[in-house]
């Protein structure tokens, strides 16, 4: 190799973790997406250095890697903030009031859409901005995530003392989940390497029970198997 | 008499630890497994088929079925891939399902491989749920630690192994074929079809794709009875699904109940419409499926009660819209969806999808003429029915939809060189801030 090594080279454990990832399919190469994934862990973003081990290692050209890594949003080819706020403005948040909250956030932060805001002095973390689509979580709207995790029911006020706290470095809980980890801490849960916060937050947030809590109310449930027709019912 | 609302894979939801095995276990979770090992592979694709279980993904083909269609005298490896890429706008229930009760994903992942006798499954999952995605991992290691999954399961000489797999954000990945590619770590572009997954899937090898809630539908089935899920539902739609209630209702949330319940019902018990609004328009089955209106209270929402009324049931995803909200605004923001996520593979859709968002776009700021509506249709009948995928079919539901229901708001646009809504009277904090 004549490369001159450079400061973005990733290290020796990276690189037996992008192998790990690849020997769990029968095919190398369906571990792309996750190994992706743990190249934006190590290095904060996808690299060239990021691409080129995913190449080797798969025995895939880099034009390929890069293909694939330009096709799917989640890859960002500069850097984000610690915490990523993205902001759902798909119809349904929209209109419930996610494009007020992403105007809000982008005069707040003073950027645009997926830009880092300024490090202020006294700031011990930064944050990055994004609209993004439906996330699955209507039931919640308006939605924002940070780092991938909900942050249920926002208001532009609540959206901006969230944005503030994580920016001086207070712990932020996601709405029904753990204590809000790092972008680049995530990234490594989506890689395929547990962090051991699975058995933070609640088994479901408060919409997702809507229906259960009446059909418990009235002592509605799915018919008793043991006295359930011992054969197909026919209708009319 | 069965009740309103039957839940069964929301039945845990309400548990302090739901995503734990031992909760699971405590319910008697697992326990199918010893049922279905008793049986040989084809009598479990018989119960499931005999069940009336059709794909809770959207498409609605039967579950049974489509698992028959595996070549078994094909010698490649059997795989079993389960969608859970969750992204058509508007549904919201796989992921809640795999954060509260992951296990009923995991025991019905081992079951249905079973049937199709592949050893080895992999779970899909969007990739921007971190949380969900812990839960998903745990639950399959906790599996794998109390012998429900790995080598001779139960002692019954069936072995399977489960690859948790992160997605990257790409709502093509949905598509069943554009997620195998995801899936080989490629580009998530859709396959030619025929050969069928059900042929030539992963790895050009037979392969069953079925949605989260449809491989979770099958523990109980098999443990119940086909009869049981089929008392649940209507003739031709059986069984428990869940309903997603979003937007303008005072109870937003997950509701599940048997397929043929209707929108009327479904606002009944959440509250109705948000406080001094009426009900304009919705989704019945995420923002792919025609909209519906007031019109449409009573519709069944089972598989041939929506497409009877024009639309199709699809996911369940009961957005709702009340009069404050302009029909205009919310097709644009559709469409300005479609054309982002269009994979571009196929013209009809990758021009189309962008003709479609400028046409809108100028529409709703009062520009243009009468005629552009007629060019908008006329734009959809050039996607619809061409397009390689149905993304791009989708893509036209919301426009002619509205059009179809709406024409007189699009003219009013028209009329008055603008919208004539104000978008701060359909946020979720609008009640609080007009009180005076
Ligand atoms: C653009 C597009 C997106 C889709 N997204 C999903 C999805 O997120 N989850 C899903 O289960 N099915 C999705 N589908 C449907 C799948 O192609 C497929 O029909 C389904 O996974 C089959 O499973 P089922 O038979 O259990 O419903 C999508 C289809 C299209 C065209
Ligand atoms: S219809 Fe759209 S998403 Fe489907 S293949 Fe064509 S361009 Fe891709
Ligand atoms: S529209 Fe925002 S989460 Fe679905």
């Amino acid at each position: 190799m004549s490369n001159q090594p450079s400061a973005n080279q990733l290290d020796d454990k990276t690189i037996a973790e992008l192998r790990e990832i690849a020997a769990r399919y029968p095919e190398p190469r369906s571990g792309l997406l996750p190994m992706l994934h743990l190249v934006q862990s190590a290095q904060g973003r996808i690299t060239p250095e990021g691409i080129e081990a995913c190449a080797a290692i798969l025995e895939i050209s880099a034009a390929e890697v890069n293909g694939v890594a330009t096709f799917y949003t989640m890859y960002k080819r500069h850097g984000v903030g610690d915490y990523h706020v993205g902001v759902c403005t798909n119809t349904l948040c929209a209109v419930m009031g996610g494009d007020a909250i992403f105007q809000r956030l982008k005069d707040h932060l003073e950027i645009g859409n997926d830009e880092v805001a300024a490090q202020r002095q006294g700031d011990s973390r930064t944050v990055s901005l994004e609209h993004i689509e439906c996330n699955a979580a209507c039931d919640y709207a308006p939605v924002v995530m940070v780092n991938w995790e909900f942050m249920d029911n926002q208001t532009p006020e609540s959206a901006v003392q969230m944005v503030e706290a994580l920016r001086v470095g207070h712990d932020v809980s996601s709405t029904r989940g753990p204590k809000l980890c790092t972008w680049r801490e995530a990234e490594r849960v989506l890689a395929g390497f547990p962090d051991g916060r699975v058995d933070e937050g609640p088994t479901a947030g408060t919409a997702s029970l809507a229906g259960l809590e009446i059909a418990r109310e009235r002592g509605w449930s799915a018919p008793d198997p043991s006295v359930a027709p011992a054969k197909e019912p026919t209708d009319g | 008499m069965v009740d309103t609302l039957t839940p069964v894979l929301t039945d845990l939801w309400d548990a302090e630890l739901g995503w734990k095995l031992a909760t699971y276990e405590e319910r008697g979770g697992y326990a199918a497994l010893d049922v279905a090992f008793a049986m040989s592979p084809d009598d479990v694709i018989t119960a499931v088929k005999d069940s009336g279980l059709r794909g809770r993904g959207g498409a609605g083909f039967p579950t049974g079925m489509k698992w028959s269609f595996i070549p078994q005298d094909n010698p490649k490896p059997k795989y079993l891939v389960v969608n859970a890429d969750e992204s058509e706008p508007g549904t919201c229930k796989d992921i809640p399902l795999m954060m509260g009760n992951p296990h009923v994903l995991v025991e019905g992942v081992i079951l249905s491989s079973y049937a199709i006798r592949a050893n080895k499954a992999f779970i899909y999952i969007r990739g921007e749920v971190v949380h969900v995605i812990r839960r998903v991992q745990a639950a399959v290691a906790e599996a794998y630690a109390a012998g429900h999954l790995g080598s001779n399961i139960h002692g019954s000489g069936y072995d399977l192994d489960v690859v948790v797999h992160a997605g990257a954000g790409a709502y093509i990945c949905g598509e069943e074929t554009a997620l195998l590619e995801g899936l080989e770590g490629r580009r998530g572009q859709p396959r030619l079809r025929p050969p069928f997954p059900a042929v030539a899937g992963l790895y050009a090898s037979p392969t069953v794709i079925n949605n989260v809630e449809s491989i979770a539908s099958v523990p109980a089935i098999v443990k119940n009875g086909a009869a049981w899920f089929g008392s649940m539902g209507t003739e031709k739609s059986k069984g428990h699904g869940i309903f997603s209630l979003s937007g303008h209702v005072q109870k937003p949330g997950q509701y599940e109940a048997p397929l043929g319940i209707t929108l009327r019902e479904l606002l009944d018990l959440a509250g109705g419409v948000r406080e001094g609004h009426q009900l304009k328009f919705w989704t019945p089955g995420g923002s792919s499926t025609p909209l519906f209106t007031a019109e449409h209270l009573d519709v069944p929402l089972d598989f041939e009660g929506v497409a009877g009324a024009g639309s199709m049931l699809g996911t369940r995803a009961l957005q709702i819209f009340d009069e404050t909200v302009c029909v205009v605004r919310a097709v644009l923001r559709w469409s300005e969806f479609y054309k982002h996520e269009s994979c571009g593979k196929c013209t009809p859709c990758r021009e189309g999808t962008w003709w479609l968002v400028q046409a809108l776009a100028r529409l709703e700021s009062g520009q243009g003429s009468e005629e552009d509506l007629d060019q908008l249709l006329d734009q959809c009948d050039n996607i619809l029915g061409r397009a390689f995928c149905a993304l791009g079919d989708g893509a036209t539901s919301p426009v002619t939809s509205s059009i179809q229901h709406f024409r007189e708001e699009y003219l009013a646009h028209l009329e008055q060189g603008g919208c004539p809504f104000d978008p701060a009277r359909s946020t979720a904090w609008s009640g609080q801030e007009v009180s005076a």
